[in-house]
């Protein structure tokens, strides 16, 4: 008694509250559907299911004692009974209850588990805001597939069993025409539910559309208005809203008809059994008592199979996000292009105690030899065998259009990014030897979008350094030029920054970032785009803060401004992966030393 | 909210109605069904039965039939109001000023304006919920409840009485329990979420900068504490979820045991309730308990469309009810084209954002005469672009006067005299053509290609694979930055306005390629008045004037070789800009 055959069918069906976006469900991608339950189901322990397999039992156990009692106590008059119909019903209760608590707690505790795996993996680039959404509010609507569909899978495997085999002892004619029809319901739910798939399918992208066009206008209000365009769109939004409840209710009058046909299967069946009981109770071939008990028990055998179908296509959304997070863990989600697929990328290599080298302190000489690194499914390699040789001390800047692998070069500097072929050799010792953390421990990072976190602004200076004094942050925020705009915000060195950093600009970040860099020092610096959307007076500013942090390390700094170009020894030119310009060429912009400012 | 609703009552209580006959139907037929077969062992007469008979099967089809039509009208009446309530909030959205209150571009655009936004639909799908989740089942449920106990006090009034006050407890004591301990739960489980919220976005957006600073495990620790907390709340919610479940099985049992207790007591005898009326009662009972059930979920779901409800009405009550914008004036200078420019006059104009401590503009007075191009330069958070945001009607004055072409600036810029590349200027889900002609609808291929030339999207465009033809995503993916900023300038070009406003136009572009874009904005001949804020002097040499900010007020205006031949912020900025090129 599968139950999932019909599911579909079904869905559109009882489920019917569930509106548009139920049906457009219903419709997309059920192929893929099918391995998401399967792994979803995967993640409940055995003994969950078990209990729940049990209870289900007790569930059916008891709904045919209480309908014993209850036809017994009518028929007889008899209030004697009563007593166990109440102590019936409170058992009832208690099963529902450990049923609810149980399901619910997995829910949770599924939820947990793929949080953490969810949190132990983040996405390259910008996705992070989509995993955040996944993280809290998407993965909640796996809560149906636990609450619901799961017991209700349990309890249209178990209950209808139960109560025909009661039937059967009380009436096996009755039983049997039972017993012929409830495959019905499967059966009849499963080609009305092909019929509608295949409509709701062709619907979908219509759906899917009209829908977001919602969303597009409503992002694009201020553009339509800034055109003039508003009135006209606003016509526009109700025409198309009006379209999409034409299309819902196209296929909605589809997908509700395999329930009106299911309810009919039903109460026709219930009619073949009611009639001959009627008729034997007015030959008097049968009891009162029976003919109440199979009355009371027959719609108790299509009623689990029928909410199976509507708690399916509840937990349909469930499995979307499901599908979502797994594809995240998998490690084939959308945002993931920016080349962690080997494991190794944007996670913090594991440390290997033991094994790794140990590196001289002071600044050290790096050298790149013959550095190719490619992402999966990208076309071109995003670094093709460069080699590059940045001496004790030096000062190198790296210029080139965007996308020509500069931000790469960075991070296979900093150890995020593992070279696809080629090495990197850190005072002649190759970086995959080197101990990840005790490396970074020595590099200094300013990325080209610092990310700043939901703490103070003293906490997020010393990120490196907990324990650093106040002192200390302070000068790193003053040579950082930093601390005069962070006294003015409310709060000063306390200021709590919002969600992602909200309360400074995107230029005064950056200066929080090299303020940062400052505080936990380290001979190494690797400087991303710094000076990039600033205008003169704050780039000139971050310049010479910058010039002061690069001083005595060695430095590898990306920028496509001019202004830093000044604080280097040495520029070097990447263009489509490859350094394009020779040592000799790039002498010629070489400047004779510290900044002129 | 109950505006977009009232247009479709009448579909709704068709929906209602069919709802609650429905319910009536299956508490018809279990109660005829009862009496059918308890009768029938009374052994009488065939046709005594008969119109039992037709009764079950009557209902039993009609049950099918209205719960068909509940669902295809409650839907239908839901939609429309979607529609009507898409329409009023895009109509709010679109005459409010700014809904979102900070300054611009203060949280450097992460992405949690896409946060909001998808908030705001599901508030407004919500609507929905509200209709067919709450509503329709809590009439049915009310309707069929009152019928039950009613029946049932017509076989015996007592059993009448208890069915009624399972009824009270199932149907009103337990959902309003539960709601008032589930909204605890909730606020709860929502703080909870808004922490993780929070921690996870720095663990995964800081995933490098943590690693490169050894602070990941921190951080992850924070983090999965904040989820150990929201699973804490949930389990709590759990329980609460199962307490109900568990009550309306007691209740249900209770009642039907109590009622048929009442129809076995002598005094029900005397009344001449038999093993008949007892099996009427009884299932009765048991049908109208179960009939009001689904009003905890309707509770339940209730407090949760509820805050939606609420943000929904106070948007649209924030705005202004739903004006159509004013009428383009005769000749709609939509399809005019390029025309003379306007003059622009700002008087005495402070604006301080809410939260800000200084004003972002301090008393500005500005006169820009029609057809001039002004440059307007100064350091970040100078005022520049919120000088840009009050002209085109964006940001309204705390203080002053802003005229545009004499008439007080607006959003839609009076008829659409100010268009701009503003900084959240959104690129449509539709062909890169059309995203241009939004701006002009009747514009040819020649005028389209001319923008894109000017403002450098020409060569973008030409190697697209299907030219003006290509889709460009939701919120314009498949658009590099640069691109993105070519295609949004080209469209300010596009419909060449009286007054054309400009934050940044050549922001993501190379230092050349912005340049000669900036030259040719301040220098093509014809057209309007053109006001830019740039951080590049180097192309300003072609602007008519040059006004420089700092702190919010105007330090300095004047053309760019005056500027540079006295002392001042002017020449500051630009020997700055020459040491360093």
């Amino acid at each position: 008694m599968t139950g999932r055959g019909d599911g579909g069918a079904v869905s559109g069906a009882a489920g019917g509250m569930g509106g548009a976006g139920a049906v457009a469900g219903a419709g997309a991608g059920r192929g893929g559907a099918r391995a998401v339950e399967r792994r979803l189901r995967g993640l409940v322990p055995r003994r969950v299911v078990g209990a729940l397999a049990v209870a289900a039992a007790g569930q059916g156990v008891l709904l045919v004692v209480q309908a014993d009692l209850l036809a017994g106590a009518v028929a007889a008059l008899d209030a004697g009974l009563l007593v166990w119909l109440v102590a019936a019903a409170a058992g009832r209760a208690a099963l529902a209850w450990a049923v609810a608590w149980l399901a619910g707690g997995t829910a949770a505790r599924v939820k947990a588990d793929l949080r953490a795996a969810l949190l132990a993996r983040p996405p390259g680039g910008a996705g992070a805001g989509g995993r955040v959404t996944l993280l809290t509010r998407g993965l909640d609507a796996v809560d149906p597939f636990f609450t619901g569909y799961l017991p209700q899978l349990l309890a249209a495997c178990v209950v209808p069993v139960v109560v025909l085999a009661r039937l059967a002892a009380a009436d096996w004619a009755s039983a049997l025409v039972v017993a012929v029809t409830v495959p019905l319901v499967p059966v009849f739910g499963a080609l009305v539910g092909a019929r509608t798939a295949a409509l709701t399918a062709r619907q979908w992208g219509l759906l899917h559309r009209l829908g977001g066009h919602f969303r597009d206008v409503l992002a694009g209000a201020a553009t339509l208005r800034a055109f003039g365009r508003a009135g006209h769109q606003s016509g526009v939004v109700r025409e198309l809203a009006g379209e999409h409840r034409r299309a819902t209710v196209r296929a909605l009058r589809v997908a509700f008809l395999s329930s009106l046909v299911l309810e009919w299967v039903c109460a026709l069946s219930v009619a073949l059994v009611a009639v001959p009981v009627g008729l034997r109770l007015l030959d008097g071939e049968m009891a009162l008592r029976t003919g109440l008990l199979v009355l009371l028990l027959t719609p108790e055998v299509y009623l689990p199979l029928r909410a199976l179908g509507a708690r399916f296509h509840a937990s349909a959304e469930g499995v979307a996000a499901a599908r979502e997070a797994f594809a995240a863990l998998d490690g084939d989600g959308d945002g993931d292009g920016d080349g962690d697929g080997d494991g190794d990328g944007d996670v913090p290599a594991p440390v290997r105690p033991g094994v790794a080298a140990t590196a001289p302190e002071g600044a050290p000489e790096i050298v790149l030899e013959e550095v190719t690194v490619r992402y999966p499914g990208a076309d071109a390699a995003a670094l093709e065998g460069v080699s590059l040789r940045v001496a004790a001390g030096e000062r190198l800047a790296v210029t080139g259009p965007s996308g020509a692998g500069k931000s790469t070069l960075l991070l296979v500097l900093a150890g995020l990014v593992a070279p696809t072929s080629g090495r990197v050799l850190v005072d002649g010792v190759d970086l995959a030897e080197l101990d990840a953390a005790a490396w970074r421990a020595r590099v200094g990072w300013v990325p080209q979008r610092p990310h700043l976190f939901a703490a103070s602004v003293a906490d997020n200076l010393r990120l490196g350094d907990p324990g650093a004094p106040m002192g200390r942050v302070r000068a790193a925020a003053r040579a950082a030029c930093a601390e005069e705009f962070v006294e003015a915000l409310p709060g000063g060195f306390a200021a709590v920054l919002g969600e992602g950093g909200a309360g400074v600009s995107a230029g005064q970040a950056q200066r929080l970032a090299l303020a940062r860099a400052f505080l936990s020092g380290g001979p190494v610096m690797l400087l991303d785009e710094p000076t990039a959307r600033l205008d003169l007076a704050s780039e000139r500013a971050l310049v010479e803060a910058a010039a002061r942090l690069l001083e005595g390390r060695t430095a590898v700094l990306v920028a496509h401004r001019p202004a830093l170009l000044r604080a280097v020894d040495r520029v070097v030119r990447l263009e489509s992966g490859r350094i394009t310009s020779s040592p000799a060429s790039a002498a010629s912009a070489r400047v004779s030393g510290g900044v002129g400012v | 909210m109950r505006g977009a609703v009232r247009p479709h009552a009448a579909r709704l209580v068709v929906a209602a109605v069919a709802a609650a006959a429905a319910e009536l139907c299956g508490l018809g037929l279990v109660a005829a069904a009862a009496w059918l077969i308890a009768r029938a062992s009374q052994r009488p007469e065939l046709a005594a039965l008969s119109v039992a008979v037709v009764a079950v099967r009557g209902f039993a089809l009609a049950k099918g039939a209205l719960r068909y039509a509940e669902r295809l009208a409650g839907h239908d009446a839901a939609l429309r109001a979607l529609a009507e309530l898409r329409g009023r909030v895009f109509d709010a959205l679109a005459a409010s000023p700014r809904h979102s209150s900070t300054a611009p571009g203060a949280d450097g655009g992460r992405g949690r304006d896409g946060e909001a936004l998808t908030r705001l639909v599901s508030d407004v799908d919500a609507v929905q919920d509200l209709l067919l989740r709450c509503a329709l089942p809590a009439v049915a449920a009310a309707v069929c409840g009152a019928a039950g106990a009613v029946v049932c006090w017509a076989v015996l009034p007592v059993a009448g009485a208890v069915l009624a006050g399972g009824l009270v407890v199932a149907g009103v004591v337990v959902p309003v329990a539960a709601a008032v301990l589930g909204g605890r739960a909730s606020r709860r489980a929502v703080s909870a979420r808004d922490a993780l919220a929070v921690r996870a976005l720095d663990v995964l957006e800081g995933a490098r900068d943590l690693a490169m600073f050894g602070a990941a495990g921190r951080f992850a620790g924070a983090a999965r504490e904040a989820a150990a907390r929201l699973e804490r709340a949930e389990r709590a919610a759990a329980r609460l979820g199962a307490a109900v479940a568990a009550a309306g099985y007691a209740v249900q049992g209770v009642t039907a045991a109590l009622v048929v207790w009442a129809a076995t007591r002598p005094a029900a005898a005397a009344r001449g309730v038999d093993e008949v009326g007892a099996a009427v009662l009884a299932l009765t009972a048991l049908v109208a308990v179960e009939a009001v059930l689904p009003l905890g979920e309707a509770a339940r779901r209730l407090r949760e469309v509820r805050p939606a409800a609420r943000r929904t009405g106070a948007l649209l009550r924030t705005s202004p009810p739903a004006t159509p914008p004013p009428p383009a004036p005769a000749g709609g200078d939509a399809e005019d084209g390029p025309v003379g420019g306007a003059a622009v006059e700002l008087r005495g104009v402070t604006l301080t954002y809410p939260g800000g401590t200084a004003p972002a503009l301090d008393g500005v007075d500005l006169r820009v005469e029609p057809g001039r191009r002004v440059a307007v330069v100064g350091a970040s958070g100078a005022g520049k672009s919120t000088l840009l945001a009050v002209l085109s009607g964006e940001a309204a004055a705390s203080s002053g006067t802003v005229r545009v072409g004499g008439r007080p600036a607006s959003p839609g810029g009076a008829g659409g005299t100010v268009r701009g590349l503003a900084q959240d200027a959104h690129v449509f889900a539709a062909t890169v053509g059309a995203n241009l002609r939004l701006a002009r609808p009747d514009a040819g291929d020649a005028e389209l290609r001319e923008a894109a030339e000017r403002a450098g999207l020409w060569p973008v465009v030409r190697d697209l694979p299907e030219g003006w033809d290509t889709p460009v995503g939701a919120g314009g993916r498949g658009l590099s930055g640069g691109q993105r900023q070519r295609l949004l300038l080209a469209r300010a070009l596009l419909a060449a306005p009286p007054v054309l406003v400009l934050d940044e136009p050549a922001e993501a572009l190379d230092p050349v390629m912005a340049d000669r874009v900036v030259a040719d904005l301040l220098a093509a001949p014809g057209g309007g008045t053109v006001l830019l804020v740039t951080h590049r002097l180097a192309a300003l040499e072609a602007a008519d004037e040059v006004l420089v900010m700092d702190r919010g007020r105007i330090v300095q205006r004047g053309r760019h070789a005056a500027l540079l031949a006295a002392p001042g912020a002017y020449r500051d900025l630009w020997d700055a800009e020459l040491l360093t090129t």
